[in-house]
């Protein structure tokens, strides 16, 4: 921010309209790439789908008796399943939750991820509205989430028999997202 | 009829402003007399034949008319009247006329209260103003035209969404763009300048108001926008960093700091180069808000229904006055040539900290926002940049802000002491260090909101350190300093008051630091505690209001036994536009809010956010304060006339 540039910075005055068309040659891209189908803010994939999930061994929910989850325990499971990351803070999760209970009760394993929660809250959540998991694993932390690039919760990830990360989906599994993605995801990966 | 009359007078606008660039132009830079005195002339008429087509506009609104689709999309019959006239501009289409009817006002502003400018500065700022206008009217003609028809006619409008419905939502628009298009004015000014080769003292003190009345605007616009998302959005916070809120605080930031340059314009003749470079910037800021919220490149929950040919429209009307600007600032700046000189340690050495802070700010905002976007388009990376990298980026830079600025007006021109202003000063800094230290010990563990108690009480300290000093109260009788006080020039006052708006701010934002809140499920007659307060679900039931039913719980919250407010959070659901809404409940007493959200039943138990939060009030009540510092300033006759005003006895410095 010099006053009386001399001579040989003169060029200096013209940075500015150097950073503006750079800028707008970016924003020119981004609107081609909006047309084109290539650019959109809105839809985020996963870094995940297509690979196997990062490596994580969580502690069990103990008064709810059930198994721990860690990355072993997502290999061979057989047939395809789901993670999910919840909270009994979320208020999307308690509407996911009968989509999820009624998932269970077809016999489809739920993997359950506690996420930034305490334990008696969560363990009051599954009393008061049912346990769906298989497993459950205690991200207090909320390390793994970050590992998985979990948005926030809830949020859910199916997996195919071998492990294999298919599909991710940020926000509540309404009855919609059961009907039109779970279900031909659980027949296309069986 | 009066659609077709509104959009005839748009395009009648539309060639008046092509005039209205052409014309004066062309005169001040042949010298023509005649041509130049056109202007104020061409500058009526504009805001004549635009006023004519907002109201055509509003008219449209007003009597429901369906065959046009603004209105079919955006309003309905049985909606409030004040919501279908604000309707008129919650869309994008109105939202232009709407901007572009502001700059009409501004160019007529400048032709009215522009008569003792120099006629041909008058002339290029009128002129730059018509060819803003020229773009921004083409491009409401051939991609947003608001009096489209439809036939057959709707049977009945689509309603405007209904989170706008609000008397807060209704205002923001107007005040923020009365802040974007004020900028305008500053550019033009900017332009006129590298045009004519010449900054001067009094080009800073025209500069001075219009920068001021813009940045006033846009703070309320901003407070506005801030506290409707408080309580309308449910959030309950106040500032998300959301890419469209930051949109709007980067032409702030750069206002701001053109604000303090301009002032250094104006008496020392000096930073002419970066006074021009600021004012274009506060402006390519404005029009950058612009283009991210319309354009539809950004992810945000505030953003328009986006087009991304109206985006390129908006880029290339961008490039043609954002690059335009930058190209002459290249070619001409070099011929501004300062005349002051500089001491590190004066109020222009601290005018200049206090610039290349707010520019560290908004460089660090600027690129938070837009680097999301960039890595994706040119490294294919999907990165989301929230509120932990902007609190934690602009926290150290915010900090030395605000600690320079109760010193900053205590330093006198051109060569102080900086062991003197902190000498004045040691009050203010006890009485900050002693609020801190309490904070923390009262609060306990963390460590930002006492510091922001401790940065709040230095500046409002400060501004009142600063007014006490001018009126010489440690030096004289009581009676001789009050007045003093009272004759000291409006300026000082409301930059005293600005200062200390600021300082209320940032104690609000600081309570909003120990904010507490918790969800939980209650049957009506359970009870939830937070904050010492019993909170007990009363009940839940339906009501009904004009175009929305809604479900309504009542909370009693009790303090120690005796009942404090009974709240009634709602959720309402607008069968029109098959949205709902949560209507928080708020109870307020200055000092903290209690807050209530009404969320999902199931199984007779209502779902309730519950919040309680410290001070939060202040965050806006600052804003008005800052704004009302800004209106003080702009009555004082040195921002009205453009003699310089007489030295009176009542300058001690």
């Amino acid at each position: 921010m010099s006053d009386a540039p001399k001579p040989r910075r003169r060029w200096l005055l013209y940075a500015p309209l150097g950073i503006a068309m750079a800028g707008s040659a970016g924003f020119y891209a981004m609107l081609r790439g909006l047309q084109s189908g290539s650019y959109d803010p809105r839809g985020v994939p996963s870094q995940l789908v297509g690979r196997t999930a990062p490596g994580f061994d969580l502690p069990p929910l103990e008064s709810a008796n059930l198994p721990a989850l860690a990355d072993a325990d997502l290999r061979g499971v057989g047939r395809p399943f789901l993670v999910n990351f919840w909270a009994s803070w979320c208020v999307p999760c308690i509407v996911e939750h009968p989509q999820l209970m009624h998932l269970a009760r077809r016999g489809v394993p739920v993997f359950g991820i506690n996420y930034k929660d305490r334990a008696p809250d969560a363990q009051t959540f599954l009393t008061r509205h049912g346990n769906p998991f298989r497993r459950l694993g205690r991200d207090e932390p909320g390390r793994v989430a970050i590992d998985w690039g979990v948005y926030g919760v809830p949020e859910t990830y199916l997996l195919d028999k071998d492990g294999i990360v298919r599909w991710r989906w940020a926000g509540p599994v309404t009855p919609e997202v059961l009907e039109q993605d779970i279900g031909p995801l659980l027949r296309r990966y069986a | 009829m009066i659609p077709e009359l509104g959009h005839f007078a748009l395009a009648l606008a539309c060639a008046i402003a092509l005039f209205q660039t052409v014309v004066p132009i062309w005169g001040a830079q042949r010298g023509a007399a005649r041509a130049m005195a056109l202007a104020p002339a061409l500058a009526t008429a504009q805001l004549i034949a635009v006023a004519a087509g907002f109201g055509a506009l509003i008219w449209s609104f007003v009597v429901n008319d369906t065959t046009v689709s603004a209105v079919v999309a955006n309003s309905h019959s049985a909606k409030p009247l004040l919501y279908k006239i604000s309707g008129a501009w919650g869309n994008h289409e109105g939202s232009m006329v709407l901007w572009v009817l502001i700059l009409a006002l501004c160019g007529g502003a400048v032709a009215g209260f522009g008569r003792n400018l120099p006629s041909a500065l008058q002339a290029r700022v009128i002129g730059v103003l018509g060819a803003i206008a020229v773009g921004f009217h083409a491009f409401i003609l051939l991609t947003s035209n608001p009096f489209d028809r439809v036939w057959p006619p709707a049977a009945e409008g689509q309603g405007l969404n209904p989170v706008l419905q609000d008397p807060g939502l209704a205002f923001h628009p107007p005040l923020l763009y009365l802040g974007y298009v004020g900028y305008a004015v500053t550019f033009a000014f900017a332009i006129a300048a590298l045009l004519e080769g010449r900054v001067d003292a009094a080009w800073g003190r025209w500069v001075r108001p219009w920068s001021l009345a813009a940045w006033s605007f846009l703070t309320l616009g901003i407070a506005l926008g801030s506290w409707w998302a408080y309580y309308e959005l449910g959030w309950g916070g106040f500032w998300f960093w959301d890419p469209v809120e930051n949109a709007s605080l980067l032409p702030w930031l750069a206002g701001a700091a053109l604000l303090h340059s301009a002032i250094v314009v104006e008496k020392r003749e000096a930073l002419k180069t970066w006074t021009v470079l600021l004012a274009i910037l506060a402006f390519a800021m404005s029009l950058l808000g612009t283009f991210l919220v319309r354009s539809g490149v950004l992810n945000s929950v505030h953003a328009f229904a986006n087009d991304p040919a109206r985006g390129l429209f908006i880029l290339v009307l961008l490039m043609i006055y954002v690059g335009g600007a930058f190209a002459l600032f290249g070619w001409r700046a070099g011929r501004l040539a300062p005349i002051g000189i500089f001491a590190p340690v004066s109020r222009e050495g601290a005018l200049v900290l206090n610039n290349l802070l707010l520019c560290s700010i908004l460089a660090v905002v600027l690129v938070g926002t837009l680097y999301p976007m960039f890595a994706d388009i040119l490294m294919g990376a999907r990165i989301s940049v929230g509120p932990p990298f902007f609190n934690s980026a602009t926290a150290p830079l915010a900090l030395p802000l605000v600690a320079a600025m109760a010193v900053g007006p205590m330093l006198p021109w051109k060569r102080a002491g900086l062991f003197g202003a902190l000498q004045r000063l040691w009050w203010a800094m006890a009485a900050a260090l002693a609020v801190a230290l309490i904070a923390l010990l009262l609060t306990g563990s963390p460590v930002w909101p006492a510091i922001g108690f401790g940065a709040a009480i230095w500046v409002v300290a400060g501004a009142a350190a600063d007014i006490l000093d001018r009126s010489g109260a440690f030096r004289t009788t009581a009676r001789n300093a009050f007045n003093r006080a009272r004759n000291l020039p409006r300026g000082a006052w409301g930059a005293a008051l600005a200062h200390a708006g600021l300082g209320v701010t940032i104690a609000g934002m600081a309570g909003m630091g120990l904010a507490t809140d918790t969800l939980v499920a209650l049957r009506p007659g359970e009870r939830a505690r937070l904050a010492g307060y019993e909170w007990r679900l009363e009940s839940v039931r339906d009501v009904a209001g004009p175009n929305w039913s809604a479900r309504r719980a009542t909370v009693t919250v009790r303090d120690a036994g005796a009942t404090v407010t009974v709240l009634e959070p709602e959720r309402r659901s607008f069968p029109v536009a098959r949205m709902t809404t949560t209507e928080a409940a708020i109870h307020t007493n200055i000092f903290r809010d209690l807050y209530a959200v009404l969320g999902e039943e199931r199984d007779g138990a209502a779902v309730l956010r519950l919040h309680h939060n410290p001070l939060a009030p202040w965050i806006w009540l600052g804003a008005l304060v800052m704004a009302a510092g800004g209106a003080l300033s702009l009555s004082d006759r040195r921002a009205r006339v453009a003699a310089p005003a007489p030295k009176g006895a009542t300058q001690t410095v």
